[in-house]
């Protein structure tokens, strides 16, 4: 017999070790720090995170500044909160605790992302990952908003094609897995104003690989009857610098996608689409 | 249109909608956010959006019909034209979001496929998947993104708007605000300004909204001068998975598939639920409303299950109050089938398999029907005038509101997939209202330097203070959870005048306390301590208001329910009688609505908020009774409707024609 307020048989801990690399700013130094926090049922790693905000002190009793980090929906579907937990880059709404002592009871370690700049402990600046939306035009070059009636007629398959490709919420968990998106961090040098800063940004990211989120953005619209009205437009930045010749297709990305797109499905198409253009580009001129 | 530029706070589905517009027509455009726009909270939509369309024109339907659903949805408490204008602009957004690429569901022969939803009998729902939000607002997000890349928009993410300028006259010419990350105030030179920064969920501590949801833009107004409108109408969701961060929404389709609702007979019965016996188990649905069952319309699903936990102490969790909502009955494949989807939300973020085990359902705050008063110019065909500099402004000249943080469209009550479509079409009707101001105006970038520094001054000594005051001894984030908790209590499902009163004094108490709050963080990098303090502090002036209103008004309407002043059902059996009475309730219906068919206003005095009811413009639309459930619902309406026939008989009677004009 089970005494009254007791739970299921299931052994839960009273307390959560948490270990949590912090950084105070850009450019400096990162540390490991140690937090507990009461156990309750159901909480995820932004209860915690929560929890380590209100008490605002270290396991062994130091005060210190609360951990800094990004969440918003806590349903994943907004991308904000992702972040390496136990050595897996995932969003931390839906890292459940239980789950995470199953597999460790010992403690939950957090890391920020490592291929984009920490702004603090474990907020980091993704703006690279909206840039690279620009550079290959992902939207629909539409005249304008005025009312012209329905837009194209779509399929039914087309659209069971189209719509998990338009779930990519930027959360940039490709970005993390992959071999060839790497780190690009700018330091602001001493009295650049703020246009000459992210110019240099801009100039800097696009140099460097575009990624998989955008490829696949790159084909989504490609795919669309009026988004493909400017496919080559897309097709000269997937061929160009840090594009799709860049993809060592190491399928690490499909991997870790939270929303499950099919990833490599879209670098495939890419690719060849590439060959395409490439040829076509080299007969044309 | 040289040097003209436009500030707009808030990237959501209304501030996306509102830049696309203004860039396209040329004006440059300031947008800040405390978020990337692309994690915006309309991401969180699943439902859909609402528009006649070809299909239900031939059934019946028409724009009209869409106006009346969402006024008598909202009972009436809504100026009529701004409505009548947005279910006229309906199909038109979805045809534009259409174009835009987002991936609606498809009929077979490749149309966009619809559904139902509440308060209809029409297929209006245009839906993408379970997450139309999402789609909608990236279609924006892409078309903005279009126009950065032109250089015609300039976004500042990751900034908190602290409040507006005014100048001498009390025009609204910019705003500050704070950039989270390293921390710097500055100001914003606008000719307009608008404010679209969607709900206040978090004033109730957990809701189904994201953690941006704190209100404390629309707050910043308020502190400023603008008007808050019908601040007491929260619309509280029968179904949500309560957690320890987040109340989740759990679908209504879950009781459409068959789902039942119960709790043990038993209070604190701890077994576990599959060993409790059908005799011990209290479907109290299914019990006190044979007819509809689980099935009640959401209103009342939410009165019960909240009466059940807090009234009759029968909560299946002693720590966190649910109720079970049970599909364990129901054949695995099937609920695959159905409800693949939602149950995976539930499996996701509860480890627990809702095809095994019930699911611990609670009602959760969902939307704020009130918000930002904004005033409107009516068409002589009484929808709005296009291009009106009048549409959408708040009280102060030169700031406008839209999106979930006004109060114009939804009244007491909104209706399902209501929403999208209010932000996107206010978002669009705004912005040459906005051009045509401009034109008239000296640019904001000419004025005296002056009036924007003495404006960040003022926001840099409060962040100062805020962070050298080292000697209180409040934590912001528990005064949060006693706000939080003190107003679910009062100001949530059921509303009590000594309640009511309670929880003002003690909210006013907490409001005096947050002053004291002490930083655990005092640096001058992305500090979010004290942005969250901030935030905190300026729940309170809302809170308030939500409290005075719902105070003021005693009477039941929409989602503000207060069982003292909620008018009784018919209780004779005798036919004559039974008229008699339904004469006599007519009587009251049409009385009360003299006194409450009005607008909460409420403005800030420096401590507390100042009531005042405003005439409804209902010129197009007489109110009527909405009877749902009530017993004796036929003898009422047939008075009713002998009445109105008399009415109209006679046009110049006073009894229908509105308070306003
Ligand atoms: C779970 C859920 C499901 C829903 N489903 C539906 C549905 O199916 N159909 C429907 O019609 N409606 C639905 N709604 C309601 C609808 O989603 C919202 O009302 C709507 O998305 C609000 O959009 P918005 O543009 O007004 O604001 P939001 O999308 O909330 O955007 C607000 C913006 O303001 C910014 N902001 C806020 N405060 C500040 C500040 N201080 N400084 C700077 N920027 C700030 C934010 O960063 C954000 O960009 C649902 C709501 C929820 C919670
Ligand atoms: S397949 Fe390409 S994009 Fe994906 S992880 Fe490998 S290299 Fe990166
Ligand atoms: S493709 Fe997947 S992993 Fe990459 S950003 Fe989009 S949602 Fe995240
Ligand atoms: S908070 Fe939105 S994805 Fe986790």
């Amino acid at each position: 017999m089970i005494a009254p307020g007791s739970e299921a048989p299931k052994r839960k801990p009273s307390k959560i070790n948490v270990r949590v690399l912090r950084q105070d700013g850009p450019g400096l130094p990162q540390y490991w720090e140690r937090h507990q926090v009461d156990y309750e049922p159901d909480m995820n790693v932004i209860s915690v995170l929560q929890k380590i905000a209100a008490q605002a002190k270290t396991s062994d009793g130091k005060k210190v500044s609360p951990v800094a980090w990004d969440c918003g929906c806590l349903e994943e579907v907004c991308g904000s909160c992702t972040m390496v937990i136990n050595g897996r880059v995932r969003q931390s709404c839906s890292a459940l605790v239980d789950r995470l002592v199953e597999d460790n009871p010992e403690e939950i370690e957090l890391q920020p992302m490592t291929k984009f700049p920490v702004l603090r402990d474990l907020m980091i600046d993704r703006s690279r990952l909206f840039h690279n939306l620009k550079r290959v035009k992902a939207w629909v070059p539409v005249d304008g908003s005025y009312d012209m009636g329905a837009g194209p007629r779509i399929s039914r398959a087309d659209q069971e094609q189209n719509y998990p490709l338009s779930q990519c919420m930027s959360c940039g968990c490709c970005l993390e897995a992959c071999p060839q998106f790497t780190k690009i961090e700018l330091q602001r040098q001493p009295g650049e104003t703020d246009e000459s800063y992210d110019l240099r940004k801009k100039e800097a990211y696009d140099q460097g690989f575009i990624g998989a989120h955008a490829i696949s953005q790159a084909m989504l619209f490609n795919a669309h009857p009026v988004g493909k009205n400017i496919a080559d437009e897309r097709m000269e930045a997937l061929t160009g610098t840090g594009g799709i010749a860049a993809c060592g297709n190491a399928q690490n990305c499909v991997a870790v996608c939270p929303k499950e797109i099919p990833l490599t499905t879209s670098i495939a198409r890419a690719g060849r689409a590439a060959t395409v253009y490439s040829f076509r580009k080299f007969f044309d001129r | 249109m040289m040097g003209n530029r436009v500030l707009v706070v808030g990237g959501g589905l209304a501030g996306l909608a509102a830049t696309m517009k203004l860039a396209e027509l040329g004006v440059s455009v300031d947008l800040l956010s405390l978020t990337p726009v692309k994690r915006s909270h309309s991401v969180c939509a699943q439902g859909g959006i609402n528009s006649v369309n070809d299909l239900t024109r031939q059934q019946g339907d028409d724009e009209w019909q869409h106006f009346d659903d969402t006024i008598y949805g909202g009972d009436f408490l809504q100026n009529q034209p701004p409505v009548k204008e947005m279910a006229y602009w309906a199909p038109k957004v979805i045809d534009l979001m259409d174009r835009l690429g987002v991936t609606f569901n498809r009929t077979p022969e490749g149309f966009i496929d619809r559904r139902r939803f509440g308060g209809t009998l029409y297929k209006r729902t245009a839906f993408a998947g379970a997450t139309t939000g999402q789609q909608l607002l990236y279609a924006l997000d892409e078309q903005v993104r279009r126009y950065e890349s032109e250089g015609l928009v300039k976004k500042y993410e990751f900034w908190d708007f602290l409040g507006p300028v005014l100048d001498d006259n009390g025009r609204c010419v910019g705003a500050v605000a704070q950039d989270m990350v390293s921390m710097q105030i500055r100001s914003f030179a606008a000719d307009a300004v608008i404010v679209a920064t969607g709900g206040n969920g978090l004033v109730f501590g957990r809701s189904t909204m994201s953690v941006f949801c704190t209100g404390s833009a629309a707050s910043r107004c308020f502190q400023a001068g603008a008007k808050l409108g019908n601040p007491e109408f929260i619309q509280v969701h029968p179904t949500a998975i309560p957690g320890a961060d987040k109340l989740r929404l759990m679908s209504e389709s879950a009781r459409g598939e068959g789902g039942r609702v119960w709790v043990p007979r038993k209070p604190n019965d701890s077994r576990y639920p599959k060993e409790i016996p059908q005799n011990e188990r209290y479907y109290f649905l299914e019990e006190r409303f044979p007819k509809y069952g689980n099935l009640v319309p959401r209103d009342i699903a939410t009165r019960e299950i909240f009466n059940i936990c807090v009234n009759e102490g029968l909560s299946v969790d002693p720590t966190r109050m649910s109720v079970y909502l049970d599909l364990t009955h129901i054949p695995r494949a099937e609920l695959d089938r159905k409800l693949g989807g939602i149950l995976e939300i539930y499996e996701k973020f509860q480890g627990v398999d809702p095809r095994e085990e019930p699911m611990k359902i609670f009602p959760a705050v969902h939307y704020s029907m009130g918000g930002l008063w904004v005033d409107y110019e009516a068409s002589s065909s009484g929808g709005l005038l296009p291009g009106s500099p009048q549409n959408q402004v708040t009280n102060i000249p030169g700031l406008y509101a839209l999106g979930e943080c006004d109060y114009q469209y939804h009244g007491a009550n909104r209706l399902g997939a209501n929403s999208l479509l209010s932000c996107i079409f206010s978002g669009l009707f705004v912005a040459p209202g906005i051009v045509n101001l401009m034109k008239n105006n000296k640019a904001a970038s000419d004025l005296p330097k002056s009036i924007f520094e003495k404006a960040v001054a003022v926001q840099e000594s409060r962040h100062k203070a805020l962070l050298a005051n080292q000697s209180g001894d409040e934590n912001p984030y528990l005064l949060h959870q006693e706000l939080g908790d003190t107003m679910t209590r009062a100001a949530t499902v059921v509303r009590d005048n000594a309640q009511l009163d309670e929880a003002y004094a003690k909210v006013l108490d907490l409001q005096a306390r947050s002053k004291k709050c002490s930083l655990s963080d005092t640096g001058s990098w992305t500090n979010q301590n004290v942005i969250f303090t901030k935030a905190v502090q300026d729940m309170f002036p809302v809170s308030l208001s939500i409290l005075r209103g719902a105070r003021m008004r005693d009477e039941s309407r929409g989602a503000h329910y207060k069982p003292a002043f909620s008018p009784p059902s018919l209780k004779s059996t005798d036919p004559a009688e039974r008229l008699r009475e339904a004469e006599a309730w007519c009587d009251d219906f049409e009385a009360n609505n003299k006194k409450f068919l009005n607008s909460t206003i409420c403005t800030w005095d420096g401590t507390e908020p100042v009531h005042s009811f405003e005439p409804i413009d209902t010129r197009l639309l007489a109110p009527r009774p909405r009877l749902y459930g009530l017993v004796g619902a036929e003898a009422i309406e047939q008075v009713w409707k002998e009445r109105s026939a008399s009415a109209k008989a006679k046009p110049e009677s006073k009894q229908l024609v509105s308070a306003g004009t």
